[in-house]
């Protein structure tokens, strides 16, 4: 094994410039992997912390007529959870309602919020604090689009619980930056105290958002969404994401283990009688496999080290730096930061170096195999097989 | 002629405003007159929008208050849209995907067709005797008619506007101007009808403009073209299966 190890670490460095241009394809595929996977998962990552210090806490107990996805459920989709008061619970009652920014019509979610919580990072305080009427919070994708400044009045009109029309001037008392856009775009916050004397609908709730302590138990008319759940949409978005990117690095593996796959080729059949001299010398066919086999696998190690060499410093720098992300992501109601800071776990890197080494070493052993069958003879005098 | 006028000073005649109505009289009249046992209409609805307008063209039938169809005549694009109304239910047929879908909740709240009417505010069928309780708060002119202008606030839980203000012409008895209000006192929408005509007995306003006062915008002009009165309309029309045919 040291011999061939020995031998094939000589034949790579005696093959020159072609050993090399298969390192660096082969190495750059495996920084390539790593990094864009590292990506992801650093998007996992903070999507995941953001959506529930934002929007999750830990899960929610939902009214068990409301459809997110669905605004035409809001209208019956609340009530009153008894005894949610001593829970670790937080009521957000979820209303239709309309503004009117420079004359223009928008519908949107207005949410009535407990002004006291803690359990999500929505600045509910300044909705305390505040002297205003109505006092509001709004995100900044919605400030930027309604063009609204802390401080100044938009009008709304929304419905009470009968239906009859209400409408008046609402103050906005901050303005947060969140990642999440589930929380931000197209919707207004409030105190629910507000909301439920604007509505009629005293201590409803479109649903409660679990602190940290809270323990779930059946609730009829009531279903509990847990944070694992709440975060499998984003979990397959995920997923989906790192298979349409493994197409990516896929092309690039390809290429560099087609080089590979060329060069053991072309070896077998330009060192005919190196082939025979070892079996003559002793050597059996499937030794002078594994040596082949050993010459092909060696590019990978090689790639791993320079791909160290080069890929250690440039993803460390940009896990510290981030990557720049398009604000047109953003707007497309996923949760992504303004820069993504990549996540390299030890898995990751040797769940990659395992999967260039054996990737190499496969596509080196399939032509290799053609030795098994030579005949020696042939193979010395190097006569065409 | 000394006692008459003791008699009237003493009835405290002169400290009655003169001829004041009753008002929940004149909306009596104004539900008589504004109501019919049947209508078949033919109107256009022309959605003014920030940079051009667009015409609708429908053609209309109507039994009381609790059935109504409609079909859509014109632009190509609406041509076909069948809608059917019967008591709280609302039924739209869409040519395009072949399909009726029944409307509910807050989808009767969406504007029809981009106007500034609701699906909902094409819904009441409630008379306006039925929701309000009016007072005469005083008297305009507009457009050479004499009107009452009458105050009214809800007396059930569920009206769509907590209070409205409608000019009532004093002699036909028609509504010239209406004020929508919101529970706050806020204006929310304004009606105005002209083009006022008489169809037998009755005087109708033959244009309305809609306009939600919160939004900039001409609103939205319904104009009836056709109009007919009490004329028989067979049953058919007022099924599911006229949607479709």
């Amino acid at each position: 094994m040291k011999l061939a190890f020995q031998l094939a670490y000589k034949n790579l460095m005696g093959a020159g410039l072609r050993t090399w241009l298969n390192v660096i394809v082969l190495s750059f595929a495996f920084v390539l992997i790593i990094f864009y996977n590292g990506l992801i998962d650093g998007w996992n990552k903070q999507a995941s912390v953001d959506g529930i210090k934002w929007e999750y806490g830990y899960g929610q107990l939902r009214h068990a007529d409301y459809d997110p996805m669905d605004p035409f459920t809001l209208q019956d989709a609340h009530g009153v959870l008894p005894g949610a008061s001593s829970q670790s619970l937080t009521p957000v009652l979820i209303s239709q309602a309309t503004i009117y920014p420079q004359g223009r019509m928008m519908s949107i979610a207005l949410k009535g919020i407990d002004a006291k919580q803690a359990t999500l990072k929505l600045p509910t305080n300044l909705l305390s604090e505040s002297k205003a009427d109505i006092p509001a919070i709004i995100g900044k994708r919605m400030a930027t689009s309604l063009n609204l400044e802390v401080g100044e009045e938009i009008l709304m009109r929304w419905r009470d619980k009968n239906g009859t029309f209400d409408a008046a001037n609402i103050t906005i008392a901050g303005i947060f930056d969140s990642h999440v856009p589930t929380i931000d775009a197209g919707q207004i916050w409030i105190p629910i105290d507000e909301l439920w004397q604007m509505t009629g609908l005293e201590n409803h709730a479109t649903m409660y958002i679990a602190g940290a302590g809270y323990e779930y138990k059946a609730a009829p008319g009531w279903k509990f969404e847990s944070q694992k759940s709440l975060l499998q949409e984003l979990t397959d978005i995920i997923e989906m994401k790192k298979v349409s990117g493994s197409i990516m690095y896929g092309l690039l593996m390809t290429i560099a283990l087609l080089a590979i796959f060329d060069t053991q080729v072309l070896s077998i059949f330009r060192r005919q009688r190196e082939i025979g001299t070892y079996i003559a010398m002793g050597m059996t066919r499937w030794q002078v496999v594994s040596l082949f086999t050993m010459e092909g696998s060696m590019y990978s190690f090689m790639a791993t080290i320079l791909g160290a060499i080069y890929g250690i410093p440039l993803l460390l720098f940009l896990a510290w730096k981030g990557i720049g992300m398009p604000a047109a992501s953003q707007e497309m109601g996923i949760i992504v930061a303004d820069r993504i800071h990549p996540v390299y776990g030890l898995g990751l890197v040797l769940g990659t170096v395992l999967l260039v080494v054996a990737a190499s070493t496969i596509v080196s052993f399939l032509p290799s195999r053609k030795i098994a069958k030579m005949n020696p003879i042939d193979a010395l005098k190097g006569k065409l097989q | 002629m000394k006692s008459l006028f003791i008699i009237l000073l003493t009835s405290g005649f002169f400290f009655m405003p003169q001829g004041s109505p009753d008002a929940n009289a004149i909306l009596k009249k104004l539900d008589a007159n504004m109501t019919s046992k049947t209508l078949v209409s033919k109107s256009e609805m022309i959605i003014y929008g920030r940079r051009n307008s667009r015409t609708i063209i429908a053609k209309g039938y109507s039994e009381g208050q609790d059935k109504s169809f409609t079909e859509y005549l014109s632009p190509e694009r609406e041509k076909g849209t069948k809608m059917l109304k019967l008591e709280d239910r609302l039924w739209i047929y869409s040519p395009s995907t072949d399909r009726t879908i029944q409307l509910s909740g807050h989808m009767l709240r969406q504007s029809v067709m981009g106007s500034d009417l609701s699906y909902e505010d094409m819904m009441e069928d409630r008379k306006m005797t039925e929701i309000y309780n009016a007072i005469v708060i005083g008297e305009e002119t507009i457009g050479g008619r004499i009107t009452w202008i009458l105050e009214l606030t809800a007396k059930v839980d569920d009206a769509t506007y907590e209070k409205r203000k409608t000019w009532v012409d004093q002699e036909r008895y028609i509504p010239l101007k209406e004020e929508l209000f919101a529970k706050s006192g806020q204006l929310l929408k304004k009606i105005e009808m002209s083009a006022v005509k008489q169809f037998g007995n009755r005087w109708y306003p033959t244009k309305m403009n809609f306009k939600d006062m919160l939004k900039e915008g001409k609103g939205t002009d319904f104009v009836a073209t056709e109009m007919q009165f009490d004329v028989k309309i067979p049953d058919y029309i007022f099924t599911k299966a006229s949607l479709k045919k």
